[in-house]
């Protein structure tokens, strides 16, 4: 093979891990976002009991969010000496807390709304801010992150008025870590009985 | 010495006190992996031991009645009223950040609440949907390029950094209304509205401020990370694009 050939060939294999990228638009970004707060609004009105409406919130964070790579960032460092099977576990009791801590904060959301306001992209996600209006308090910023690494559109990162919900959950799992001496058992134990 | 400067000079002795302890404790920094410069942890997490205890004891149930209790639209007057006397100090802020359109802004709420918000008892502002202007001295220090400083964790007020702290004490002194008032009214209506105001925040959001002090693993780590988080977001001192790039992190098993 020549030289020239293999350059230009790794050159194009270079590309492809970027091409799904280009299926992310603004447009598909923001339809994203907007659906996500139809279903949390369903679910919301649908004035089911608590515990229902948190396995609702389950599904809907399973079906909208980059659960892995949610899992994968709260776990932090200590992700790496995780075996498999911790991983796995992990990841799910991650996703029934984060149901249940932030489906307790969605019944704030009663009767308000959402309004997406602008959408940029930041390297290769987009960065969608929306403005929430709840009743009897002053609007604020509610932003998402959403990336197709996937091969889907999922957000992966949440902020609340500038407070990221992946970083705070890291430093809450961290913790937990601590807490329990370093074993990352006991902290998928206790993250089942919290939230 | 009236009640209300004596309440005054404490206030501003125990920011002074703890700004002190702060400043000789911090020999060399301790930066945490969050960008967090803190330090003085070790006395922080005692003062947040006494907030905890304090807030168990007298700050959540107070304001969990007071919410209750009160009917929503006397609470909402109340912390309106305080909310608009607020609104020399944002100016005389907005004025020094070099920022007209919120010194304006803030004059104009100021001069339609007072009047045709009945004294600010009404929000005539927001109904009008003119934006807010919230603003204090630790924004224009950081404004003026102060640096943010260790982080502090106040007794009674909480979660602070050594700038907003600074701000604090010198919005005391310099807000326009200390020269219109007299210690008397300032007694009868400012201190008390002005505690309404936080009980009535402490009572309305109290899922929220619960779940960071009783139901986190590390209530102290949270509500320092989840106050600076906010603080700089709202002085625009927080970039997105910082964040580490999804396509890159190892999420093999989760």
């Amino acid at each position: 093979m020549k030289r020239r050939h293999f350059l230009a060939m790794t050159g194009a294999s270079a590309l492809i891990p970027a091409l799904p990228a280009f299926a992310l638009t603004e447009a598909s970004a923001t339809k994203l976002v907007n659906s996500l707060v139809a279903d949390v609004n369903k679910v919301i009105s649908s004035g089911k009991s608590e515990k229902a409406m948190f396995s609702d919130f389950a599904r809907i964070f399973a079906r909208y969010s980059d659960t892995s790579y949610i899992s994968a960032y709260a776990m932090g460092a200590d992700g790496r000496t995780a075996s498999k099977a911790q991983k796995r576990a992990f990841s799910e009791a991650f996703q029934g807390y984060i149901a249940r801590k932030y489906g307790r904060r969605f019944r704030e959301f009663e009767g308000g709304r959402l309004e997406v306001k602008s959408v940029r992209q930041v390297k290769n996600w987009y960065e969608v801010d929306t403005t929430a209006f709840l009743r009897g308090e002053a609007p604020f910023t509610v932003t998402f992150h959403v990336s197709n690494r996937t091969g889907r559109d999922l957000f992966f990162n949440m902020f609340i008025e500038g407070i990221n919900l992946l970083l705070t959950e890291r430093a809450e799992v961290g913790a937990l870590i601590d807490r329990n001496g370093g074993n990352i058992d006991g902290m998928i134990r206790d993250l089942k009985a919290s939230g | 010495m009236t009640l209300f400067s004596r309440l005054h000079r404490a206030i501003v002795f125990v920011l002074f006190v703890s700004l002190l302890g702060a400043c000789a404790g911090s020999n060399g920094t301790a930066i945490t992996p969050e960008g967090i410069n803190d330090p003085n942890e070790a006395a922080n997490r005692r003062v947040h031991e006494f907030n905890r205890s304090l807030d168990r004891a007298l700050i959540r149930p107070a304001g969990v009645g007071y919410t209750n209790f009160v009917p929503d639209g006397i609470e909402d007057g109340i912390t309106n009223f305080a909310l608009n006397l607020e609104e020399p100090k944002n100016m005389v802020n907005s004025l020094l950040q070099g920022n007209l359109r919120g010194a304006g802004l803030s004059l104009f709420s100021f001069v339609t609440n007072s009047t045709l918000g009945f004294g600010g008892f009404i929000d005539a502002t927001r109904e009008l949907d003119i934006p807010e202007n919230d603003t204090d001295f630790g924004e224009t220090l950081y404004v003026w390029g102060v640096g943010e400083g260790n982080y502090i964790e106040l007794p009674l007020l909480g979660p602070s950094t050594e700038r907003a702290t600074v701000g604090l004490v010198v919005d005391l002194f310099t807000n326009p209304l200390n020269a219109v008032l007299d210690d008397r009214s300032r007694f009868f209506y400012l201190t008390p509205a002005g505690l309404a105001t936080g009980l009535s925040a402490r009572g309305r959001f109290t899922d929220t401020i619960d779940s960071i002090l009783y139901e986190s693993a590390d209530s102290y780590a949270q509500a320092r990370l989840i106050y600076l988080q906010n603080r700089r977001f709202r002085l625009g001192d927080s970039e997105s694009s910082t964040e580490i790039d999804p396509f890159e992190l190892d999420t093999e098993g989760f």
